[in-house]
């Protein structure tokens, strides 16, 4: 085969502090081609892609565009290379027009005439079947509209390597196929294309060959025809690595949380949860694995009383009364006094829960302010619990008088469980709870939940790492795309089980529409 | 009947012109604030434009330059004070990213004092009123002097209108106006696309600051003709500020709606004088709140409809930084 080398990218590493991103990445992309990078989350996928596309600059190592070496320090000079990025995020103006946004920054030397630009705007969508038009207001366009546009951007400014980071989480299936016919369609006319992506059945339908990545290293590229989703698979979640944490039997085990049949439509129109039913018991731990975005969080903010499902019950098994009690009738904070407790822990640590502005005892305060029966706030007992939980979980802070956001975020992490636990919960909640965390730092979060398990609290794990699920948790049930697709034990299961069932359902769903 | 005709157009006519003084101070704070920065420091930096205006003509009092350059220095001097207040005010907020209100604040209240200092001593310079007049001649009476309001009509009145209208077209027609627009409602777009962020923000602040502080300059020599007129740019200054909102950050709407405040503000003055009846002079006060109570007005209207384009962009306000990972 004569394939021409488009990009290529030589020994690439990338760190963030001491922690490696990328290591010795090479990667050869040819024209005319679709390449999917795969990998789990957090695997240095889109760092990697984002130092093609200019957003940072590699530490180590080479990039090469048309066998030229290329310094691609900024999106511009990645333009210039002829390389576009379609981000997850969109970045486009809202009040803007579709032709307004993708001509955004061309400085063509040509004098600025919207007319013209709408004209050529229109021309590249028929090129290449896209339906956009480009007088249409961002604000009044769908999802995959915008999508559209943010192609039509790096189209417009003429690029031959297109990188899309995960163009079909967005997305209806319906539009995932049309996305995929004008991809098929760029290729033809020579194109480079990069898909970021985890999902095996789009890999398998779409790319020519897979790059595979795994904790920011390169394992393989291999050839789409030539390979299956069960080897890609074991590539992706790599051997079973020993963490030797500490998993007692559980004991005296009663049912404490029944979901039945639980199902959320989110404002977009999207089933974000379907028909979901599980059980989480007192003195146990029970893992939640699934791709990011799989309705983790509207899971948890379901039962937390932070959303509100369509259908389904929540069934909590009030161990003080004895009485079952419904929880989608209640609001957050009855469901809080009942001893449902959600640490939630989003990208953002300080999203959601703690006040970077404030020290520890007042994030502690924010908690129990209602308790006070007179009209100045207690500020004692707040400050002994920050007191204990410095002191207990090791939280390093000069003193708790810290605003919190001075502290690493660790430490953050540390003050948020502990407020949690010291309410003394019958449910925990926890999701994500060690990202970003050094190992120490996750260990003393992963034995804090281990106790919680021990003191007869139902725990609920919502986790990323699938080491840490398998070794931590007495069950896991696997999300995907809103649905259960299995609740496993986590004594018996492997990385490899869990890893086919978290991408399962979409195969299945594809070979429904091929039937129908 | 013919009385009442005269005597409204001298009211129009007088509103029309001190409306130019909100045109100016409105013209600049709609490039700020499509940058994205909120400036309400705008008030001190028009005191400030009147006060360098007078501060350059006081220092060339006694060279001998004719007229025409004299008017030209002293524009030149008004609108480098208010762009020197605006680097101030860039300084603390685009590269320091201060509080934008805070800041705007302290640059009005920094404003006023300065010239409060400044031109306490112009009124008493001898030497200084001199040439003062001298160029009040020119700014007053460009086409000889003639009795009515259309004398305030001067060069700058024109000058405030195609300053608005060229803003207007930059802002809609021209390249630079959709980065700049861009730059306002979503940096990190703007950022993405290798639009300089900073640049843009600080040139058009600077640049806003120096066309508002010609209001200033505006107010003390086309208009009022007295020295002591500085005294009462700060609360002009204000509905300048508030024109922005009333105009739904639209240049070409504020030249009419500067003649519409100019006529709100003299309302209550000029009314009862029209109709020949006499109010209180409470109520002549009291009246001076109709440009803010129209303002309210449209905010109320514009926020109910929610039409996204009605809307101020939506950075407003909101320090860029960067994203690191």
């Amino acid at each position: 085969m004569n394939k021409q080398v488009a990009l290529e990218m030589k020994q690439v590493s990338k760190y963030f502090g001491s922690l490696a991103a990328n290591k010795n990445v090479d990667l050869t992309v040819y024209r005319g081609e679709i390449l999917a990078i795969l990998g789990e989350n957090g695997c240095g996928k889109t760092t990697l892609m984002n130092m093609i596309a200019g957003i940072y600059y590699p530490d180590h190592g080479s990039i090469f565009v048309d066998g030229e070496e290329a310094i691609i320090r900024s999106p511009k000079d990645a333009f210039h290379h002829g390389i576009g990025m379609i981000h997850q995020h969109f970045k486009l103006v809202d009040i803007f027009t579709a032709a307004e946004n993708i001509v955004l920054g061309v400085n063509d030397g040509k004098s600025y005439n919207i007319k013209e630009v709408n004209r050529r705007v229109g021309e590249i969508a028929d090129k290449y079947g896209f339906h956009v038009d480009p007088k249409k207001k961002i604000y009044e366009m769908s999802v995959s509209e915008k999508q559209t546009v943010e192609i039509l951007k790096v189209l417009y400014r003429g690029a031959d390597i297109l990188i899309l980071d995960e163009p079909s989480a967005v997305l209806t299936p319906q539009e995932t196929d049309r996305l995929f016919e004008i991809l098929s369609r760029m290729r033809e006319d020579g194109k480079s294309i990069l898909i970021i992506t985890h999902k095996l059945h789009e890999v398998m339908s779409i790319s020519d060959r897979v790059a595979v990545l795994r904790k920011g290293e390169h394992i393989a590229t291999v050839e789409t025809a030539s390979t299956s989703p069960a080897e890609l698979t074991e590539m992706m979640v790599g051997k079973k690595v020993e963490l030797n944490i500490d998993r007692p039997e559980p004991k005296n085990v009663t049912d404490r949380l029944e979901v039945k049949g639980l199902s959320l439509t989110n404002p977009e129109g999207i089933k974000v949860l379907d028909n979901i039913s599980f059980v989480a018991r007192s003195g146990e731990i029970l893992g939640i694995a699934g791709i990011a975005g799989s309705g983790q969080k509207e899971l948890l903010e379901s039962i937390a009383g932070l959303s509100h499902p369509t259908t389904g019950e929540i069934i909590y098994n009030n161990p003080k009364t004895g009485t079952a009690e419904n929880l989608r009738d209640k609001d957050p904070v009855a469901i809080r006094e009942l001893g449902v407790r959600l640490s939630f822990v989003p990208e953002d640590r300080l999203g959601m829960g703690l006040v970077g502005n404030m020290d520890i005892v007042d994030n502690m305060m924010l908690r129990s302010y209602r308790k006070g029966h007179s009209m100045f706030v207690d500020r004692k007992k707040p400050r002994d619990l920050a007191n204990r939980i410095v002191a207990e979980l090791e939280v390093s802070t000069p003193n708790t008088h810290t605003p919190v956001r001075r502290l690493s975020g660790g430490n953050v992490q540390k003050v948020l469980v502990g407020r949690e636990i010291a309410a003394s919960p019958t449910v925990l909640m926890a999701a994500y709870p060690v990202r970003g965390l050094d190992i120490n730092s996750s260990y003393t979060i992963y034995s804090l939940l281990t106790k919680q398990k021990e003191n007869g609290v139902a725990v609920v794990f919502v986790g990323e790492d699938l080491d840490v699920l398998v070794e931590i948790c007495d069950r896991i049930l696997v999300l995907c795309a809103g649905r259960v697709t299995g609740i496993l034990d986590g004594r018996t299961t492997t990385k490899e089980e869990i890893g086919l069932l978290m991408t399962k359902t979409e195969v299945k769903e594809e070979s429904g529409n091929e039937n129908g | 009947m013919e009385q009442f005709f005269a005597s409204f157009l001298d009211y129009f006519l007088t509103a029309f012109a001190l409306g130019m003084t909100f045109l100016y101070g409105c013209t600049g704070e709609i490039l700020t604030e499509k940058a994205g920065h909120l400036n309400l420091g705008i008030p001190g930096i028009m005191c400030i434009g009147g006060a360098c205006g007078c501060l350059a003509l006081k220092l060339m009092s006694g060279a001998a330059v004719p007229p025409v350059l004299l008017v030209i220095i002293a524009i030149l001097a008004s609108f480098a004070g208010g762009a020197i207040m605006g680097v101030i005010y860039c300084f603390l907020t685009v590269t320091l990213k201060a509080n934008q209100n805070v800041t705007g604040l302290a640059m009005t209240t920094f404003g006023v004092g300065t010239t409060k200092f400044i031109m306490s001593d112009m009124s008493s310079a001898k030497e200084a009123t001199q040439s003062y007049l001298y160029a009040l001649k020119y700014f007053r009476y460009p086409f000889g002097e003639s009795g009515s309001a259309l004398v305030y009509n001067g060069f700058m009145v024109v000058l405030a209108i195609v300053i608005a209208l060229a803003a207007a077209y930059v802002l809609n027609r021209t390249r630079v106006g959709l980065h700049l627009r861009s730059v306002g409602e979503n940096p990190a777009t703007a950022d993405a696309v290798g639009i300089n962020v900073t640049g843009y923000k600080y040139v058009a602040t600077c640049v806003g600051s120096g066309i508002a502080a010609l209001g200033g300059l505006f107010y003390i020599m086309c208009w009022s003709g007295s020295c002591d007129a500085y005294k009462s740019i700060e609360k002009l200054g204000w509905l300048s500020v508030a024109l922005v909102i009333f105009t739904l950050w639209r240049p070409n709407i504020s030249i009419i709606g500067s003649a519409l405040f100019g006529l709100l503000y003299l309302a209550g003055n000029r009314i009862p004088t029209l109709l020949g009846i006499q109010f209180d002079m409470s109520v002549t006060k009291l009246l001076e709140i109709l440009p803010y109570a129209v303002t309210t007005i449209v905010l109320i209207v514009t926020s109910v409809s929610k039409k996204r384009e009605n809307q101020p962009p939506a950075g407003l306000g909101i320090p860029y930084f960067r994203e690191e990972r």
